[in-house]
């Protein structure tokens, strides 16, 4: 335990550094890298721990995004209005939208999450008086929490640190309670849950609820780092690539979304400056997670870790 | 007397079969019932409409004075009935431990905690073992499910059941898969289960049934076809036709 807290403590001390060594661009990388482990993680929650498989889980990253922006650009509202109402529209549509979805499971629940958010995804192409269409809505800024300018890119690295944190540390705790011992009880055995007395559609929808919550979080550090939204950021797309994080990384590990999302973000961003057809450089490294780590890099790296030095994983 | 369990005129089909044909069972406080039948005779069906696994067409199910018909199956829980499967469904990845633990916290307010961490040195943990070493499985509380025998899981079953302290306990074919042993060693766990709970089980060795029976309902094509108590029930006529084979 006293290693554990030992190696958290190092591992926060070194990305507190980081940015000091390092350029903007990487820095910025570091950022995103946070906001996608946010994303990823808030969606592991559904489907790692809750054996819930979204495609829809973009919508409450981008609605979050989207009402943040057009509180400030339209009414011109501070950030101290806009992101709790943010953050509270988008857990309330999120509550709605688990509402619809939990009336199925498996294949269909997957199905209405994606019609759900393609819902979203057209009203933000296609309703141009509310969300600019196509061209999407710029010319924002970021927050200046007690007066800390957050348009400095090590200030803003050390803001997403903040929040990161903050809400990796709430997720662990999340999965870590009764509640979370429940929620991976209805994963694995839902009727028998319902038998010893658990209200099994309830857990989903506060795990739901709560996902929202979290996505809805990483969607006000999208919008805080991007300065700009546009519909693209609600498509399938970015749904299935936080899937994709969560399943490289390990689906129902806390370290796996994590790890997903480093991967993710650099081949998106870094090895494309280098490699044309990343996007197929990504399908191979997929494929060799899958069948290499079957359960994700995560619990993978361990399993080799303790064929190299033996020991507990 | 208020009846622990009193299921009236239960009707059941699926599409033109009708599995459950107006059965109607009443159990007392601390009886033991028996359900026997051929295969598919309707047994496990009737147990699921008991539940609230199964929604009957119509029929009334009343547990301790309560009618349940509109209730969901995890409030049902709550009103002091607990059940084993035909089928085992444990949380084969987990310990047995926790196991035990999830079915105590199943009626436990502390299961809406969303905060604080449940750790295995949590007071539950203590109760899961205590009831793990009831079912004679103390020493293997923190191996998983998935590593022990089949007979084990069973016992495992059975200290889920008890964990929730019942009052009406459903056993769906306790014995099934058992090797001789352990069916002696789950019979007896079944026959030293306190008064205070009413037992309705279901179960095909009737050596070991008929024991533990004091009375029996007889189930052919989702019909009773005879109720009553252990021996008039077992000398019928029909019982004798239809399951006993004489």
């Amino acid at each position: 335990m006293m290693k554990k807290s030992l190696i958290y403590v190092s591992l926060i001390l070194v990305l507190i550094i980081l940015p000091i060594f390092f350029g903007e661009y990487y820095v910025n990388l570091g950022s995103q890298i946070m906001i996608a482990a946010i994303f990823a993680a808030s969606l592991n929650l559904l489907v790692g721990y809750g054996g819930l498989t979204s495609l829809g889980h973009a919508t409450y990253l981008g609605l979050s995004a989207y009402a943040s922006a057009w509180l400030f650009s339209r009414y011109g509202m501070s950030h101290a209005y806009t992101a709790p109402i943010a953050l509270l529209f988008t857990t309330l549509v999120g509550a709605v939208f688990g509402w619809i979805s939990l009336r199925a499971s498996g294949l269909s629940f997957l199905m209405l999450t994606l019609a759900l958010s393609q819902i979203i995804w057209g009203i933000g192409y296609r309703w141009v008086d509310l969300t600019n269409g196509d061209n999407g809505i710029s010319g924002l800024t970021r927050p200046m929490p007690f007066g800390v300018n957050l348009e400095n890119s090590n200030n803003f690295y050390w803001f997403c640190l903040i929040v990161t944190i903050l809400c990796l540390f709430f997720i662990a705790r999340v999965v870590n309670s009764p509640f979370g011992a429940s929620l991976k009880g209805t994963r694995d055995q839902d009727k028998r849950m319902s038998a010893l007395g658990y209200n099994v559609w309830m857990i989903r929808w506060v795990t739901f609820v709560l996902a929202s919550f979290f996505g809805a979080v990483s969607g006000l550090l999208y919008i805080y780092l991007n300065k700009y939204i546009h519909p693209s950021v609600i498509s399938i797309t970015s749904s299935a690539e936080a899937l994709l994080c969560v399943i490289a990384g390990g689906a129902g590990t806390l370290a796996g979304p994590i790890l997903g999302s480093i991967l993710i973000v650099l081949l998106k961003n870094y090895v494309s400056g280098f490699v044309e057809r990343w996007n197929m450089l990504l399908g191979i490294i997929f494929v060799f997670i899958v069948i290499f780590m079957p359960a994700g890099m995560g619990p993978g790296f361990s399993q080799i870790k303790k064929r190299l030095f033996g020991g507990k994983q | 007397m208020t009846l622990a369990l009193h299921v009236k005129d239960l009707k059941k089909s699926f599409g033109g079969i009708a599995v459950t044909q107006n059965v109607s069972l009443e159990v007392a406080p601390g009886e033991r019932r028996l359900i026997i039948g051929p295969n598919g005779a309707g047994k496990t069906t009737l147990f699921a409409q008991i539940t609230g696994d199964l929604k009957p067409d119509s029929g009334s199910v009343s547990i301790f004075g309560k009618e349940v018909i509109q209730l969901p199956v995890h409030a049902r829980a709550h009103m002091g009935m607990s059940r084993t499967y035909q089928i085992i469904t444990l949380f084969k990845q987990d310990t047995l431990a926790h196991n035990v633990v999830l079915s105590l916290l199943g009626i436990h307010q502390r299961k809406k905690d969303l905060f604080n961490p449940l750790l295995t040195e949590d007071a539950l943990y203590d109760q899961a073992i205590g009831f793990l070493d009831s079912v004679g499985l103390k020493h293997q509380a923190f191996r998983n499910v998935s590593e022990i025998s089949y007979g084990e899981q069973r016992r495992v079953e059975i200290a889920l059941a008890l964990s929730q302290k019942p009052k009406l306990l459903l056993l769906d074919e306790p014995l099934a898969g058992l090797s001789q042993d352990e069916r002696v060693m789950v019979s007896d766990l079944i026959n030293n289960i306190s008064r205070e709970v009413a037992i309705v089980m279901i179960e095909h060795d009737m050596e070991m049934a008929l024991a533990f029976a004091e009375k029996i309902l007889v189930l052919q094509y989702g019909k009773v076809i005879v109720d009553g108590d252990r021996d008039a029930v077992v000398n019928d006529p029909k019982t004798q036709e239809v399951y006993l084979g004489h």
